[in-house]
């Protein structure tokens, strides 16, 4: 009645969900980058279940190789919020958790009257051949070759705002 | 190809298993006498000096950063170097401006001095 990649579905948002929760709940910053990470890689799980596996590498790649290591070691720049002492939540948490609660349910009711709700996955096609199509799709003039372009100067403008952000310009004079 | 997911499965069950394994033995097998001494804090043989959270060099973020931004790139440039034979010198000539873009980042960088460790 459930199958192998059911159980492991279900088996991998509890680990998702629970470390996501961890992620807000913990105390010491660390512990919440490095929760984060499980949670990050119960969603690039999640991704290699629907049969893709060029965003199952990106999510792995990008979001625990590169994000995940920023994070931790803009925690390591951070001296004195190491470890929070006042309580985690206050007075009006169950608020929030009401609103969340009705916006997944609202969600769920609007979602399930589109038809393809009850669908299962589907393999569309084989996985080499999507990663080649969107390849071509990123370069032909037709596609998407402007938002590739502008991709690499959203990336040039993060990286030199970053940069002029972070270096000490009372001491080093360029 | 849900296959090839199971050998990943069965790699990351073991490489859980293996750590765990050794420090669930180690601490099973070892024998506890702690004294004030032995169990005193210490970092390579040496007694710590001042406080153990200290604040990292910035260096270090900007390091990090300038690696996720070329993370990125890598990224972008995967799927094209996959259809790298399918399409034709205007592909290859809108990489080439794609590096060239990014590339000005990393002049940035070095001319502020940040790829200098200081």
């Amino acid at each position: 009645m459930i199958t192998g990649l059911q159980a492991f579905f279900l088996v991998n948002a509890l680990i998702t969900l629970f470390a996501a929760v961890k992620v807000v709940s913990s105390r010491k910053l660390v512990h919440a980058a490095l929760w984060l990470v499980l949670a990050l890689m119960g969603v690039a799980a999640t991704f290699a279940m629907l049969g893709s596996r060029f965003f199952s590498v990106i999510q792995v790649f990008v979001y625990i190789g590169a994000i995940a290591t920023l994070i931790i070691v803009a925690v390591m720049l951070t001296r004195n919020s190491m470890e929070d002492v006042g309580p985690q939540v206050n007075r009006g948490w169950w608020l929030p958790l009401v609103v969340v609660v009705l916006l997944f349910v609202g969600l769920v009711v609007v979602l399930s009257g589109w038809g393809d709700f009850g669908l299962s996955t589907r393999t569309v096609g084989a996985e080499g051949e999507n990663v080649m199509e969107l390849g071509k799709a990123l370069v032909d003039p037709n596609g998407f070759v402007l938002p590739f372009e502008i991709a690499s100067a959203l990336l040039l403008g993060a990286m030199v705002a970053a940069i002029y952000l972070a270096t000490d310009r009372k001491e080093g004079k360029r | 190809m849900l296959d090839d997911w199971l050998y990943l499965g069965i790699f990351t069950v073991i490489s859980l298993f293996l750590p765990a394994a050794a420090i669930t033995i180690a601490a099973l097998l070892s024998p506890k006498k702690p004294d004030p001494l032995k169990t005193s804090i210490y970092e390579c043989g040496m007694e710590t000096v001042g406080e153990t959270w200290i604040q990292f060099k910035p260096q270090y973020y900007v390091y990090a950063l300038v690696y996720l931004v070329f993370d990125v790139e890598t990224i972008f440039l995967y799927p094209w170097a996959v259809a790298y034979n399918q399409v034709g010198l205007f592909a290859v000539v809108e990489a080439l401006l794609f590096i060239a873009i990014l590339l000005g980042g990393l002049l940035y960088a070095w001319r502020k001095g940040a790829l200098e460790w200081a």
